[in-house]
């Protein structure tokens, strides 16, 4: 964009002049990153995505192979390869990405209940014997676990709120070691519960908006988003609902087969045929894998221009997400994000000249959507911020 | 361009849920629809009654006292024969009320046309004895009555409660009965609180009083079940509390006098009164208004200083006469302000009220006579900016400077400061408000209570008339004022039992702290959150010169970040040039360009970063003038803007545009280029009466063109603001 500028040659300049200095020691930042890349041996493929690719998606065998090769080879090696720093130590943090990893490959589990599960393993097998120990113990699993898949925003945000219950909740410093602890537990427990009873309140508070005879268009796969579509059929509300198909993944046929389940009429698009069905459409639904703190959405790849369109021919977009999504991020734009990367399917071999945009997700701005149902209530993007937990807790 | 938040298309016309909600919903709403508690339960009688037609739907009229409002005036003299109706008002009449309006021979003809005739011509025949009541009785009913609130008053008895046991009886089937019964309620019981806080002449009662009245709004009925003693005596608080605060913009006379009126005749059930009511309503929430605003600042320190004050003259006297109480209340009102029991000298060291209008003759005057400064007004002063100060510059400067050896009302730390804000050696927002702090830590290192006066009250006037010194050297930014606030919390706060080193001491460290954890450390939080948006190959752009914007630049360059900067500049300050030096002093690549330049260099900048004087509750950032074109321009270019301010710049204050309040700068400036002595096409046309010059200092952005706010609480969306600003109050008053 800038080629047009005159100055554009300075930044010509800088580069010829950096490339000179900076070659030989190969640029510092991205030995930074190779050294994250050491501890996950796979950090430019998106371990998030892929999960939800395995559990949502209606996956060919090629791409299967696919995956495989860009994969390569055992994770768990390199894994225990990195961590040298005392025996007992590295058992622990090894085991809380594998006791994670575990609990991930269940589908009907969300992500941020996988981690609370997992940093609960931790408290299980801990060996510590004051509060302020197990602590820190903590804190290092859910540190170890959140830069293991930096691109899990739920991950994140369900060991955040684990951590924020253990440090911030009174009633543990009053107890002794051993009910603190089975308290701790019994939250880690219930919090699936939590997820769950969200999800259900989100579904009451949408049915308002779905009336009788309503045409609904649904991007991706997203289980609150199911949960909401399912209530109201189980309400015997009338109502149809465009599937776009979800490209790589496919998670929409995932979707659209539930749908087919409970009898609801559905339609599959391809993505691209989004806004051609547009003006049949009365309202766009659509999940989150993160809400961050300007009030937009991060999600699957191909949110934005669903919901662009959607507010070109003024057609409400609503967001359903639960309140464990909400993160402590705020993107600029597109690129403004930790990359989120995947292998994609063509059928057809690319050429090797070919780029492929491989991202997994997109930032859909706060002025593009209408509302999001969250367990908290129906909110307007503007009145994120104050939900924020770590906003509040200032 | 498009507005971030885009009104939203619902297509549904169902009554939904939006907003919050406790977290255990019913689990049967989903089959039952919304519960919506008024609409489920119809009016159990039959006939509507005529309160509920009326109430809910009522649309307020105009506030300023309109023609129908004006026709009303002329009873009154008709009710209070005896009574000189002029001597009466003359006692309240203030501010913009003309008394003269309301008698003239025109609004008394248009009597005839009036609505409310028919049922003046009605009391003349029933309401007979109203007439034979002494005037002073409704002139002054707090004076009279404060024993006897209880005992109403034999006119409105028959008239009003009659109509209230009326009202009550229209209300029963209604479904707001119980809410009604227990405002009525309240309302008595207010009535006794009332008087006593009309003898104290407390504000602080008044704001209580007014928040019933605001809870009500827009039901009108209710008023009208009020004792009517009780609403004259808000009235009268009002009246007492108007010259101390700010109310006189308000015309209450009308009020008063139809008022009257209606208890007299009791009537209440035409529409024409229920107008009315609305039109007194509406007053009253103004005037809550003000006075919740001026409790903001002045509240904790009067109540502090309520707690200690003993007041002879009010409680020795209770029926004094009309004027003397309002003198009293004067005394106690500026008390409250920090003074010293004269109220003469109380008045002189007033600060100035901080948004005054300099088109208001009288006050400017008034604040002529107190100043310290002459200032002469600029002679073709633009005629939009007329509320604003226009002074002649370069005059003050040598004047003052000569008086340095001769002003004892104000400390040397804080003159110096003076003359440097004047002189421009210190400008920006985090200087200036440093430099007044610091100063006033020497002044209060100097400073000894003198005799038979207590610190905190003292210590307050002197703090007032340094800044109404700053003020008139130039005046105060948004964050001074925030800076200032705090100290006077801060110095009302003391407890009572510290002596007088210890009370400095804390002070001092107070301020230490403020400048320290608010101004520095913040900075450097918003440094830190701020790098973290500055990637390798981005082209930042900024304008003019902020602080924490350059400390952002040095700090990502410290980072090895690549990164090039655009600095825009404009006329006539060049700031940018100084900044332009000490980042290319540091290594880094620069480009500098004026403003007139900043659409072509838009195209290659992938963030603006600006900073700001102060950052308002809807998200309008106030600052450098030139940062609302910039913004304007990266939004169009779709650059991310970001806004880089400490939170305690923050302001509560809504601002639509620059013109309400600014600063205006010496017009020589632009007009003049004094570096370039050939282009010389207006010298000497400064005088010509054609000729207006406009130095405008800030400027409003609006929020749209903002994408993010980095504050010391983090990245914030500007419709973040309020919060913020909530935040930070609470924040400050536990500090």
């Amino acid at each position: 964009m800038w080629y047009r500028s005159a100055s554009f040659i300075l930044d010509k300049q800088q580069q010829q002049q950096n490339d000179t200095v900076t070659n030989p020691e190969s640029r510092p930042p991205s030995s930074a990153s190779t050294a994250m890349a050491a501890e996950n041996p796979n950090a430019n493929i998106s371990m998030y995505y892929q999960t939800r690719a395995a559990h949502h998606a209606v996956v060919t065998n090629d791409w299967l192979a696919q995956a495989q090769a860009a994969v390569g080879g055992n994770p768990d090696d390199s894994v225990s390869d990195n961590y040298v720093s005392g025996g007992d130590e590295e058992n622990r943090r090894y085991s809380v990405v594998d006791e994670f990893n575990n609990w991930r490959k269940q589908p009907e589990l969300a992500e941020a209940v996988a981690a609370i599960r997992a940093l609960a393993s931790v408290i299980r097998s801990s060996q510590a014997t004051t509060m302020m120990e197990l602590e820190i113990e903590l804190k290092k699993a859910s540190d170890a676990l959140k830069s293991w898949d930096t691109t899990s925003i739920s991950l994140t945000a369900g060991c955040d709120l684990f951590m924020r219950y253990v440090t911030r909740t009174s009633a543990l410093e009053y107890e002794d070691f051993n009910s603190a602890k089975s308290r701790l537990l019994e939250r880690a427990e219930k919090f699936g519960e939590i997820s769950y009873k969200a999800r259900r309140i989100i579904a009451m508070l949408s049915q308002d908006f779905i009336f009788d005879g309503c045409t609904i268009l649904v991007h991706g796969f997203s289980r609150v988003v199911l949960e909401v579509l399912r209530t109201a059929a189980q309400n015997r509300k009338l109502f149809r609902v465009f599937c776009t198909e979800g490209r790589p993944d496919r998670t929409g046929l995932r979707l659209s087969n539930e749908l087919a389940k409970l009898d609801v009429p559905v339609k599959l698009l391809i993505d691209s045929a989004v806004a051609y069905s547009m003006d049949e459409v009365d309202m766009v639904f659509v999940g989150a894998d993160g809400v961050v703190e300007s009030g937009g959405i991060i999600n699957m790849m191909g949110t934005y221009q669903t919901a662009l369109v959607a507010k070109s021919m003024n057609k409400p977009v609503y967001v359903a997400a639960e309140s464990y999504k909400f993160a402590r991020l705020y993107p600029l734009d597109q690129k403004d994000m930790v990359p989120a990367l995947r292998p994609i399917d063509f059928g057809v071999p690319i050429p090797s000249k070919v780029e492929v945009e491989t991202s997994a997700r997109d930032y859909t701005p706060p002025q593009y959507l209408t509302l999001l149902f969250t367990d908290l209530g129906v909110l307007t993007p503007s009145v994120i911020e104050l939900h924020n937990p770590c906003c509040c807790a200032i | 361009m498009d507005p971030r938040r885009v009104s939203r298309t619902v297509s549904d016309p169902k009554v939904r849920h939006v907003g919050f909600f406790a977290p255990p919903a019913p689990p049967e709403r989903s089959q039952s629809g919304p519960p919506d508690p008024t609409s489920s339960s119809p009016p159990v009688s039959g006939i509507s009654p005529p309160g509920n037609s009326l109430s809910p739907v009522m649309i307020p009229p105009p506030r300023q006292p309109s023609t129908d409002l004006v026709r009303h005036y002329p009873h009154a003299p008709l009710l209070s024969p005896l009574g000189d109706p002029r001597a009466a008002e003359s006692s309240v009449a203030v501010g913009s009320y003309n008394p003269s309006d309301f008698l003239s021979p025109s609004a008394t003809t248009d009597c005839s046309d009036d609505p409310l005739s028919p049922r003046l011509s009605r009391m003349g025949s029933s309401g007979k004895f109203a007439m034979s009541l002494p005037s002073d009785e409704f002139d002054m009913p707090v004076a009279k009555q404060k024993d006897d609130v209880t005992l109403p008053p034999n006119v409105s008895d028959g008239g009003a409660n009659m109509e209230v046991q009326k009202e009550k009886r229209a209300a029963g089937g209604k479904p707001l009965k119980e809410k009604t019964t227990k405002a009525e309620r309240r309302a008595i019981q207010e009535a006794q609180r009332a008087a006593k806080a009309a003898a104290k002449g407390e504000y602080l009662m008044l704001i209580f009083h007014l928040e019933i009245f605001s809870s009500l709004q827009k039901d009108i009925v209710f008023l009208w079940q009020y004792d009517p003693v009780y609403l004259s005596l808000v009235l009268e608080l009002i009246e007492c509390s108007r010259p101390c605060h700010g109310l006189h913009s308000i015309p209450l006379q009308p009020y008063f006098h139809c008022l009257k009126s209606v208890f007299l005749t009791g009537n209440t059930t035409n529409s024409e009164t229920v107008q009315l009511a609305n039109c007194f309503l509406d007053v009253l929430i103004d005037v809550y208004l003000i006075l919740c605003e001026h409790q903001d600042c002045e509240g904790s320190k009067a109540s502090a200083a309520a707690a200690t004050r003993v007041n002879p003259t009010n409680t020795g006297k209770p029926g004094k006469a009309d004027a003397q109480k309002k003198d009293n209340s004067t005394v106690t009102a500026s008390e409250k302000k920090g003074g010293d029991r004269q109220p003469d000298k109380d008045r002189k060291k007033d600060t100035p009220h901080p948004r005054m209008q300099f088109d208001d003759e009288n006050r400017v005057e008034k604040a002529k006579k107190r100043s310290v400064v002459k200032q002469t007004e600029a002679r073709n002063r633009v005629e939009l900016f007329r509320h604003l100060p226009q002074y002649e510059h370069g005059t003050r400067l040598p004047e003052l400077e000569s008086k340095f050896f001769k002003l004892d009302s104000v400390h040397p730390a804080v003159y110096k400061v003076g003359l440097q804000f004047l002189a421009g050696e210190i400008s920006g927002g985090n200087a200036r408000c440093i430099a007044m702090l610091q100063a006033f830590q020497e002044s209060i290192k100097d400073y000894s209570t003198p005799p038979e006066k207590a610190l905190f009250r003292d210590l307050t006037t002197k703090i007032n008339s340094y800044v109404s010194f700053l003020i008139e050297c130039r005046p105060l930014s948004i964050s001074m004022g925030n800076a200032i606030r705090f100290l006077k919390t801060r110095i009302a706060k003391l407890p009572l039992n510290l002596s007088e080193s210890e009370a400095k001491a804390n002070l001092i460290s107070d301020i230490e702290r403020f400048i320290n954890e608010k101004i520095i450390i913040a900075d450097k939080v918003i440094v830190k959150h701020a790098v973290t948006k500055i990637r390798d190959g981005d082209v930042l752009l900024t304008y003019a010169s902020s602080s924490a914007v350059e400390m952002i630049l040095v700090q990502a360059h410290e980072l090895g970040k690549q990164f090039r900067v655009v600095i825009v500049d404009s006329r006539p300050k060049l700031e940018g040039q100084r900044l332009l030096r000490r980042l290319v002093g540091k290594g880094i690549c620069c480009t500098y360009t004026h403003i007139n330049a900043v659409s072509y260099v838009m195209h290659e900048a992938t963030k603006v970063f600006l900073g700001a004087s102060s950052v308002l509750s809807n998200g309008t950032v106030y600052s450098r003038v030139g940062t609302a074109c910039v913004s304007m321009v990266a939004h169009q270019f779709r650059v991310p803007v970001l806004i880089c301010c400490e939170a305690y710049k923050f302001h509560e204050r809504v601002q639509l545009d620059s013109i309400c309040f600014n600063e205006l700068g010496d017009p020589d400036a632009v007009s003049r280029d004094y570096t370039r002595k050939e282009i010389n096409s207006l010298d000497g046309w400064a005088n010509s009466e054609n000729l207006q010059r406009l130095n405008l200092i800030y400027d409003a952005t609006p929020s749209d063109y903002v994408s993010m706010i980095i504050t010391d609480y983090g990245m914030v969306p500007p419709t973040s603001v309020p919060v913020i600003v909530r935040e930070y109050r609470r924040d400050q008053l536990w500090l």
